[in-house]
């Protein structure tokens, strides 16, 4: 981007101010005699043009909208739309998440992010002995298409989005939407949303598996195939990082591994016969936001360079819109602290900010109270008040990617690459994502311990847990209280559905439900039937744990 | 201390996935000089309680952040006392409202670590507070 001469004459100048900056130094020391990221990539004290001399913009940045997607994966992302406020939530029974969906519509939000119960998550019915104590705890419970339909009740979902993280039993828990949208009287190819579907992770890091991987990839090569057919606007995936970054990993980790989980997915779904341009496109991503802030900036970006090139160079993908990157953020979790929570805000808010900067589609902000509990109506409303903000009041959105050209954040992008294609590499000569779960647990963990080491040894401060603590803090009130007696209730309208349920059908459904399991038939369009008919997402998960056996976790300590 | 190095199973109950914290603890309390078993995700109280018989522990570490804890943890102090192992110390930690925790130590839990405990405070407590 610069000629030789112009370098020569910064470097010139450099090496004068150099001497100045060590004279400063010995006057005044630095606060610490390193500075550098997480990631590994050592921090200077500023950056110039010297640090781009190999840049070349056509081949690295490019404008918005066009190959490689540095600068965002839209010609004029936030001045067209802003991204979409999608508040995760969901809790107890379905009636209550029903009344926490309807409250943060009316809030402004601008989509749905339906969190499940862990007995849901890993296909058991809430009758099941190992549901005891979790049912709606973490989420909602979800036994049947009747607590779907009373979960969207008065909530077209024709003309809503809706994502929802299920993973394993991902394609029951897509047919009972399909089902409930069409009791609403909508035509399945009107919905719109998002299911996570990525089970790699959970054996990485997330742990709501069910079966081993080759049925489980089956089953993705399955939905990616149906709803190419069936629902072309659905995000048949969203390949997440932010799981394997909130269990430790590094920014640049977070880049490898996930980018890794997908190349695993798009290799799976090419081995069972699809093209790579009929389901690239539907894929979608989900990264952190943590709280170094420039380094989250230059994360999503590397992010959306490297996945642009794999599609593109190794996949050999043709359409522009399999390149693309698209991505939903979610603040980070392990940031939130129980000490001081009303601190929490403002780290969310600078967290949001970088997932902003960074051009994100959709976002959810935590609230304020999250490592206490589950978050109350006032602390939802102030995460998501905090979106608003950024969208509508600070002007960062009047234009695409203000970062960008920043010596700093493009040297920060490149680096993050160099350390993401590094471990991209190591885990192709392991033999792809799936045979490197381990490995990745591993690097996963020591960057976990070194974090911790970090705070105990007060080198990373955390305000309230190692510094500027307050003595006799006041407790937070009004936190959120899971009703204990959801799980009963729970018990007693599902054992009330399989009563008024036409059983002989189902029975037949189930079956054909296993025939399609022990056949190389797309599973998808028999959940639909056996949903449709009260069938329940443990029955069904029942028959392919019958049928595949279970995943069995090797513990890697 | 005597020379015997206290024995340590780190558990996961319940279906909850989330062991950073779990694993982070049992490798503090490997690196405190302890031997450590994990696990691993989605152990029953009757499994953490066969796995501590069988690895001959002095303590039992516990997990949740799913919000479970109120009906496992004590699960799994009362099997251990139905086992005759009532002497082997419980202790837990996760995501564990204030409010939770006079019930979890009426129940037989000695110490809930909350989110922000240094790993220092763990391994001390657990070296002051075993019985050999």
């Amino acid at each position: 981007m610069f000629n030789q001469d112009q370098l020569d004459k910064i470097a010139a100048k450099k090496e004068n101010w150099t001497a100045k900056l060590e004279a400063t130094k010995k006057k005044r020391p630095e606060r610490q005699t390193q500075f550098a990221v997480d990631s590994g990539v050592d921090i200077n004290t500023v950056y110039t043009p010297l640090d781009l001399a190999d840049m070349d913009y056509d081949r690295d940045l490019a404008l918005p909208g066009e190959y490689p997607y540095t600068r965002g994966v839209q010609p004029n992302l936030y001045r067209g739309r802003l991204w979409t406020m999608r508040q995760y939530a969901g809790f107890g029974s379905a009636e209550e998440t029903n009344q926490r969906f309807r409250y943060l519509l009316e809030q402004g939000q601008t989509g749905l992010s339906c969190a499940f119960d862990l007995p849901t998550q890993i296909g058991y019915d809430s009758d099941h002995p190992l549901a005891k104590g979790e049912i709606g705890k973490v989420g909602v419970a979800i036994d049947s298409l009747a607590d779907m339909e009373i979960l969207f009740d008065q909530i077209p979902l024709g003309k809503v989005s809706t994502s929802m993280t299920i993973n394993a039993p991902a394609g029951v828990l897509l047919a009972m939407y399909i089902a409930c949208a069409e009791k609403q009287g909508f035509n399945k190819s009107q919905i719109n949303g998002t299911i996570q579907n990525d089970v790699i992770k959970e054996y990485i890091c997330r742990g709501t598996y069910i079966l081993p991987p080759e049925p489980s990839m089956r089953l993705i090569s399955n939905i990616f195939e149906f709803c190419s057919k069936e629902i072309p606007q659905w995000n048949t995936i969203s390949i997440s990082g932010y799981h394997i970054r909130e269990a430790g990993a590094t920014a640049a980790q977070e880049i490898a591994f996930t980018l890794a989980d997908g190349i695993a997915y798009v290799d799976a779904a090419i081995k069972a016969g699809l093209d790579a341009d009929a389901f690239g496109p539907r894929l979608s991503f989900f990264f952190n936001a943590h709280l170094n802030f420039l380094e989250e900036v230059a994360k999503f970006r590397a992010a959306r360079r490297v996945w642009a090139k794999i599609m593109r160079e190794r996949f050999g993908a043709k359409n522009p819109r399999s390149w693309t990157l698209r991505f939903h953020t979610q603040t980070a979790g392990v940031s939130l602290t129980a000490q001081q929570p009303m601190v929490n805000i403002m780290r969310t808010a600078f967290e949001a900010l970088s997932a902003v900067l960074g051009g994100t589609q959709s976002l959810h902000t935590n609230s304020y109270d999250e490592a206490l509990a589950l978050p109350c109506d006032e602390s939802v409303m102030i995460a998501l008040r905090t979106q608003q903000v950024i969208g509508y009041e600070i002007g960062v959105c009047d234009l695409v990617d203000p970062l960008g050209g920043s010596y700093y954040i493009e040297s920060l992008t490149n680096a993050l690459e160099e350390k993401a294609m590094d471990y991209i590499s190591k885990i192709d000569a392991l033999g792809g994502a799936v045979k490197a779960i381990e490995y990745m647990q591993k690097e996963i963990h020591n960057s976990a311990y070194q974090y911790q080491l970090a705070i105990d040894n007060n080198k990373k401060t955390v305000i309230g847990v190692n510094s500027f603590i307050m003595k006799d803090e006041e407790k937070p009130k009004g936190l959120l209280k899971v009703d204990l007696s959801v799980g009963d209730r729970q018990v007693a309208k599902l054992a009330k559905v399989k009563a008024e349920r036409d059983n002989a059908k189902v029975e037949s459904l189930l079956n054909k439900v296993r025939e399609a399991a022990m056949s190389d038939a797309n599973m998808i369009p028999v959940f639909v039937e056996a949903v449709r008919e009260y069938a329940t997402l443990g029955e069904i998960c029942g028959v392919l744990r019958d049928v595949f056996g279970e995943y069995k976790q090797q513990i890697v300590f | 201390m005597s020379e015997k190095r206290i024995r340590v199973l780190v558990a996961k109950p319940g279906l909850d996935g989330h062991d950073r914290g779990a694993k982070v603890i049992a490798q503090a309390l490997r690196d405190g000089g302890m031997e450590v078993v994990y696990t691993g995700l989605r152990q029953t109280p009757e499994q953490i309680v066969s796995a501590a018989l069988q690895e001959d522990v002095n303590v039992v570490g516990m997990s949740i952040l799913s919000g479970a804890h109120a009906t496992l943890f004590p699960q799994v102090v009362d099997l251990l006392k139905a086992q005759g192992a009532g002497d082997i110390l419980v202790v837990g930690g996760g995501i564990i409202p204030e409010e939770d925790i006079p019930a979890l130590k009426d129940a037989g839990i000695s110490e809930v670590f909350g989110p922000g405990t240094p790993l220092e405070n763990v391994v001390k407590y657990i070296k002051e507070n075993v019985k050999n």
